[in-house]
C-alpha cells in the first residue's frame, strides 16, 4: 500500500514539474509534506541543502531519500521509477515525432524560432550560477572565484580541457586558497 | 558494434550525471560536449532541438535530455541505458549521504570545494552558449537574434517559466511558417 502510494505521488510529480529545476519544488513539497507527511518541513529543507551539494535532480533525489525513510530500498526504487515514467513515454514520443517528421517546413518553421530560444534559456542558468558563485548570497564580489572562472574559459576555449577536469580543479583550487589564506 | 555504442553511451551519461552539480541546464551542456565536439554523433542544430524538446516535457530536464538523446543515439535500448546511467550516481550518492548526512554538511572541506566547482560549472555554460551563440550569429538572421535577445530577457530578468518560452516560441514558429507558405516562400 505505502508502495503503491510513493509510486502515485512522484508519478504526478514527475507528470507535473515542468521547467525543470526548483520549478518542482513546490509540487514536491506539496505531496510528500503537506499531503502525505513523509518528511517535516525541517527533513525537506534538509533535503534540499543535500540537492544542492550533490548531483542529480532535485526530483530523482528526493524520490530516493523520502523512499528510503518510509519504505526503504524498495521504497526508493518504485520512488524513483513512478518519478520517471511520465518523461520516459512524453520524451520518447517527442523524440519519434521530431526525428520522423523534421523536414516538414511546418517543424522547421518551429524548431526555427526554438533554437535561439534555447541558447538564451541555457545563458540565463548560467549567469544565475555565476551570480550566486562570484557574491555567495552577499553584496562583495569575491575575486578569487571571478579568478577562478577567468582560468576555466581559457582552460576550456584555448586550451580544450575536459569540462569536468576543470570544474574539479576549481573546487580543488577553492581549497588550496582557503589553506594558504587567500 | 551495436553493443559497444551502448557501452559508450551508458558511460558517459554515468559519468557526466556523476558530475552534474547545478542543474539539468549543466548536464546538457555537457552532453553536448561529449555527443556533439567529441564524438560527432549528433551535430549542434539537432542538439539543440534535442534539448528544446528536453526542455518542453515535463520531468527533470537532465533525464529528459538522456531520454531524448538516447533515443537520437540507439532507440529503445538507448533510452533504457541512459536512464539507468543518469539515475543511478544520484541514487548511489543519496543513499550514502542520507546515513551520513550531518558530518557530510558540516565538512569545511566538502563545502570549500563544492563553492570552487561553481566557478567551473558557469564557465562551462559560458563556452557552450558562446560556441552556440555565435552558430546563431553567424546566420545573420534577424528575427533569430530578436528571438534569442528577447527569451534572455523574459527568462533572467522577469524570471518566466521556461515551459512558456517554449511554447510562445513554438506558436510564433508555427504562425511564421503558415505565413511563408501562404507566400509560396517555401
Amino acid at each position: 500500500m505505502i508502495l503503491f502510494q510513493l509510486f502515485i505521488s512522484f508519478l504526478k510529480i514527475g507528470l507535473f514539474s515542468f521547467g525543470g529545476g526548483y520549478a518542482a519544488l513546490p509540487l514536491i513539497q506539496e505531496q510528500i509534506v503537506s499531503f502525505h507527511q513523509w518528511l517535516s518541513l525541517g527533513e525537506f529543507t534538509d533535503l534540499i541543502t543535500i540537492s544542492q551539494m550533490t548531483p542529480g535532480p532535485i526530483a530523482i533525489n528526493s524520490a530516493t531519500f523520502v523512499g528510503l525513510k518510509v519504505a526503504g530500498f524498495g521504497g526508493a526504487i518504485v520512488a524513483t521509477i513512478g518519478c520517471i515514467l511520465p518523461s520516459c513515454i512524453i520524451v520518447s514520443a517527442l523524440a519519434y515525432i521530431y526525428l520522423k517528421y523534421r523536414k516538414m517546413s511546418l517543424l522547421q518553421g518551429i524548431l526555427g524560432s526554438l533554437r535561439p530560444a534555447v541558447v538564451a534559456m541555457i545563458a540565463t542558468a548560467g549567469v544565475a550560477i555565476l551570480n550566486t558563485a562570484f557574491f555567495n548570497n552577499t553584496a562583495t564580489l569575491h575575486l578569487d572565484m571571478v579568478f577562478l572562472f577567468v582560468v576555466a574559459v581559457g582552460l576550456l576555449q584555448y586550451k580544450k580541457w575536459n569540462p569536468i577536469a576543470v570544474m574539479v580543479m576549481c573546487g580543488v583550487a577553492k581549497v588550496v586558497f582557503y589553506m594558504i589564506g587567500v | 558494434m551495436k553493443l559497444q555504442r551502448l557501452k559508450k553511451i551508458f558511460f558517459s551519461t554515468l559519468y557526466l550525471s556523476a558530475f552534474t552539480f547545478g542543474g539539468g541546464y549543466v548536464i546538457v551542456t555537457l552532453m553536448k560536449k561529449k555527443f556533439v565536439d567529441d564524438y560527432g554523433w549528433i551535430d549542434e542544430k539537432e542538439m539543440l532541438d534535442l534539448v528544446a524538446i528536453a526542455q518542453s516535457s515535463p520531468g527533470a530536464i537532465a533525464v529528459n535530455g538522456a531520454i531524448v538523446v538516447g533515443y537520437k543515439l540507439a532507440g529503445f535500448w538507448g533510452v533504457v541505458v541512459s536512464i539507468i546511467a543518469t539515475i543511478l550516481p544520484p541514487f548511489v550518492i543519496i543513499s550514502v549521504i542520507s546515513y551520513f548526512y550531518v558530518a557530510f554538511q558540516s565538512n569545511i572541506f566538502v563545502k570549500l570545494m563544492l563553492e570552487g566547482m561553481q566557478a567551473g560549472v558557469g564557465a562551462v555554460i559560458a563556452s557552450v552558449v558562446y560556441d552556440m551563440a555565435r552558430g546563431i550569429i553567424k546566420e545573420k538572421n534577424k528575427i533569430s537574434l530578436f528571438i534569442m535577445g528577447l527569451a534572455f530577457i523574459a527568462t533572467y530578468c522577469f524570471s518566466i517559466n521556461v515551459m512558456y518560452v517554449v511554447i510562445s516560441c513554438a506558436l510564433f514558429g508555427t504562425a511564421q511558417a503558415l505565413y511563408q507558405r501562404k507566400r509560396g516562400i517555401l
